[in-house]
């Protein structure tokens, strides 16, 4: 493609010319390569409309829009990925759980680390990828002790010349993707309230879309645009209240009664329960060029207990589809009305178009929290299908006529009572972590729990000075003994294809290619290949920390295929090797101190990049 | 010599036996506190907190010096504090905290209805027939099914609708970030508020004398939900010989430890 192709034709050429004399060389040689800040220079710029569709490049965590996460690369196969190697490393020198995608862009690599969120330049033109610029936002000390879980960030976003991501304590900044020098900061989140910003932005025609995190504190959950030229706010759609704050008019057609009716996000709480609802968006957006619509989901109500919140707790734990320009909503959908289990609904939408009972149709799949695999008409917000992708007896599936999940009594937790195995575990059988979707293949590569949990009385605990009680709750692992699984799965069919077991839950990403293989880590730090049609493991490589990044494929400027992914184990399921927290104790770490107390002789924490290619290996 | 205390202060427990003459010239001995930078009525970093004087004076029992590690008091805060061993003592936790090592208890709270006084209300249950019809004000803490006994009482009497929530975590930016909601009585935004007593007694005392407290009778709404807890000073688990110490200020001191949590306004109610 155009872009791409000038400044790389150049680079492959010079690369390939220049690495065996090179080599001999002094390293000051690298030290600046010609060139290098050419590519970006300003002048050539970038809409990620059209980068998305280039396989050279990976200019947005979920590689595309339709977030399928998928390479149309192919020179890595299921015959030689076994030759895999690795080209390149870079230590992050950071001890917090690694999250997020690097991104390529031309002969650039981004990468950001977890807080205090420092984000560097690579150039991929030069041997061993020297940093081309870092960049530090240096966010207060202070958001550590204020941030609900780890402190993660799950990737930038390019656009334009520029690199989009959040800063903990709640600040997106835009930098000049050449130089690294920011080109603005939006301060939109307040850290001293208990939110703060996680999640990677996404950016469509022209506006930064960016959400807040959370929910525990009572923070009141939202999206907001903002001009990617100039920082400045656009809109901003709230999750809970009057329909103005969500951006709710007349073109607001829900496709289930439930969901219609005015200021549901009031009249759906008690009382003014909806001003601290939660409904943070902390996940993954999507967007459809051709409906122009953004997707995105919304997280658990909070702070309130279940018994606290009586009513649907609208717009939490539900999906939104809303045009890009206005914000203004179109659609939208409750996988979790008055979410009992903490199951927040911002995993991301997949959109495909999928041959359905001999029609096509514009589908969007989500592999929710809750445990169904979501296929649902992404123009109407009807709901085609909702299957368990894993063991579930916390609710019933989804009465397809009104919409509504079928809540299972005796599995909803109540103050005061022991309630034991409550399958999926709060962590949900699908977290964060996102899937991949192959059109090859036709199957959806899901990451993800094998965790049930038990909710018991808890001893007295203190947050700023006040005592209080609740439960502890516990996780373990679900039927069969194992944590986590990658599951292949056939969202025409409704059923699994094939199911890989694995000891941890499979906390990273999946990324799948047209070479036909699948991507993922383990939280022991294997990085994994297998054979997309049939989950054969194919190739393996011990990372030095447990993995819950995201891979990325792109093409380096030698014109062949890599593979990279950051290793650092963290996040929630990782605290416990994090935050070298107690695992005697079965509730450390929200719960996950039980289910993972052998992590910490498993892995140990420390963030590193790995890049593999075939090298040699071709 | 005089017993020093504390595993980590080892080096100048060796360096003051090593020989008698050296002991004027040893490095007085430091009382490390785990504290809040911002959360009046126990600590801030001006030290202007009742869990600050109680410190100052354990200091001072002990001839030490004392040293903060300040970390506001949240999830994470014991094992970014006391666990991590930047501090050896957080001067209060719940008794039956098993994050820590606790000491014998040195007072007992309560959660308190807090009013306007010239509203005459004089309430003291929840099972009160008046407390449907008032707009309640109380804290919350977060998710995962925890939350302030008097959130979980209200709700399982069907008090939702009108209940207003407070998060305990307030806005962190201001000073006093737990005052929010007795200002909110005085204010008159709730009519009512049920506050953890400490928090109740303190920053009602600014209010001149328009806010009255009563304690929420009965102590206990049933076996998993006490209002009344009893606060202890943590140190870490397997510390036995400073909790011992601590132990033994606490009998020694408590008359003169009461006489600081009375200046500060702080409600104590008898174990039944």
């Amino acid at each position: 493609m155009k872009m791409r192709t000038s400044p790389w034709l150049g680079g492959t050429l010079a690369a390939a010319l220049a690495l065996p004399t090179l080599s001999c060389q002094k390293q000051a040689v690298y030290t600046s390569p010609p060139g290098s800040a050419r590519v970006l220079n300003g002048t050539i710029t970038g809409d990620p409309a059209t980068l998305q569709r280039d396989d050279g490049q990976w200019v947005m965590p979920a590689k595309n829009y339709a977030s399928t996460r998928f390479s149309g690369l192919d020179e890595i196969t299921i015959q030689n990925v076994g030759r895999l190697g690795v080209s390149w490393t870079f230590s992050t020198g950071m001890v917090a759980g690694h999250e997020a995608a690097p991104l390529v862009v031309d002969s650039t690599m981004f990468l950001a680390t977890p807080f205090p969120n420092i984000v560097y330049a690579f150039n991929l033109g030069s041997p061993g990828a020297p940093i081309k610029w870092q960049y530090d936002p240096k966010p207060p000390g202070a958001a550590k002790g204020v941030a609900c879980c780890d402190l993660v960030n799950r990737g930038v976003a390019y656009a334009d010349g520029k690199i989009f991501f959040n800063t903990l304590d709640g600040r997106t900044i835009a930098l000049d993707a050449a130089t690294g020098q920011p080109k603005w900061i939006t301060k939109l989140a307040d850290i001293n309230k208990g939110e703060t910003m996680t999640m990677a932005p996404l950016v469509v025609k022209g506006k930064v879309l960016v959400g807040n995190s959370g929910g525990e504190f009572g923070v009141r959950g939202w999206l907001t645009a903002l001009d990617a030229t100039s920082g400045a706010v656009v809109w901003r759609a709230y999750s809970t209240g009057p329909d103005k704050d969500v951006l709710i008019g007349p073109n607001f057609k829900p496709f289930y009664p439930s969901d219609r009716g005015t200021d549901l996000g009031i009249t759906t709480w008690p009382g003014e329960g909806w001003r601290i609802g939660g409904g943070t968006v902390w996940g993954w957006i999507s967007y459809d060029p051709e409906l122009d619509l953004v997707y995105y989901g919304t997280a658990n109500p909070g702070p309130w207990n279940p018994e606290q919140r009586p009513g649907d707790n609208k717009w939490t734990a539900g999906m939104f589809a809303r045009r890009p320009d206005t914000g203004e909503a179109i659609w939208y959908y409750q996988t979790s009305p008055h979410d009992l289990f903490d199951h927040d609904g911002v995993n991301e939408l997949v959109l495909a178009d999928l041959t359905m009972a001999g029609q096509i149709r514009k589908i969007a799949m989500r592999a929710d929290r809750n445990g169904l695999l979501y296929v649902i008409d992404r123009t109407s917000g009807e709901v085609l299908s909702a299957a368990p992708f894993g063991f579930v007896n916390s609710n019933r599936g989804v009465d397809l006529k009104t919409g509504r999940l079928i809540p299972v009594a005796d599995k909803a937790p109540t103050q005061g009572v022991v309630v034991r195995d409550i399958c999926p575990a709060a962590p949900g059988m699908n977290d964060w972590q996102p899937t991949s979707f192959s059109p090859r293949t036709g199957l959806l590569y899901i990451p993800h729990q094998n965790l049930c949990e038990d909710i018991e009385a808890m001893a007295a605990s203190y947050i700023a000075g006040t005592p209080y009680v609740g439960a502890s709750v516990v996780y373990k692992a679900g039927p069969g003994g194992y944590r986590g699984a990658v599951t292949a799965w056939d969202a025409v069919a409704g059923k699994p294809a094939w199911v890989v077991k694995e000891n941890f839950p499979v906390w990273s990403g999946t990324v799948v290619t047209a070479g036909d293989v699948v991507f993922y880590g383990t939280m022991e730090g294997w990085f994994k290949a297998v054979n997309a049609r049939t989950g054969e493991l194919l190739w393996r490589f011990k990372c030095g920390s447990g993995i819950i990044g995201q891979p990325i494929v792109y093409k380096g400027p030698d014109g062949h295929e890599y593979v990279a992914v950051l290793s650092g184990v963290g996040g929630w399921a990782g605290a416990l090797v994090t935050n070298d927290l107690d695992p005697r104790d079965a509730t450390a770490g929200n719960g996950f101190g039980g289910a993972l107390a052998d992590l910490k002789s498993a892995t140990t924490r420390g963030g590193m990049l790995y890049v593999f290619s075939l090298g040699d290996g071709r | 010599m005089r017993r020093v205390f504390g595993s980590l202060l080892v080096v100048e427990a060796v360096l003051a036996s090593a020989s008698t003459s050296c002991l004027k010239l040893a490095p007085k001995p430091a009382l490390r506190v785990c504290a809040d930078p911002n959360n009046l009525p126990f600590s801030n970093r001006a030290q202007e907190g009742f869990e600050n004087r109680i410190a100052e004076l354990l200091a001072a029992d002990r001839h030490a010096r004392l040293e903060y590690t300040w970390w506001a008091q949240r999830r994470g805060f014991v094992r970014n504090t006391l666990a991590a061993g930047t501090c050896d003592v957080v001067i209060g936790v719940p008794a039956e905290s098993d994050s820590v090592a606790a000491t014998l208890p040195y007072y007992r709270s309560s959660y308190v209805f807090v009013s306007r006084r010239d509203r005459g209300l004089n309430l003291a249950s929840f099972d009160d027939p008046r407390l449907p019809k008032l707009r309640i004000g109380v804290q919350m803490i977060g998710d995962d099914f925890a939350n302030t006994p008097p959130a979980h009482a209200l709700a399982r009497r069907g008090m939702t609708a009108n209940v207003v929530g407070y998060t305990v975590y307030g806005d962190y930016g201001q000073p006093s970030p737990l005052s929010d909601i007795v200002l909110a009585v005085d204010r008159g935004d709730v009519d009512i508020a049920v506050v953890w007593g400490p928090v109740a007694g303190f920053f009602a005392r600014r209010s001149e004398g328009r806010l009255t407290l009563s304690a929420v009778s009965p102590q206990r709404d049933s076996p998993s939900l006490p209002f009344a807890f009893e606060i202890s000073m943590g140190v870490r688990r397997g510390d036995a010989a400073l909790r011992t110490a601590l132990d033994d200020f606490l009998r020694r001191r408590h008359v003169k430890i009461d006489a600081i949590l009375d200046r500060y306004g702080i409600p104590r109610v008898e174990r039944l």
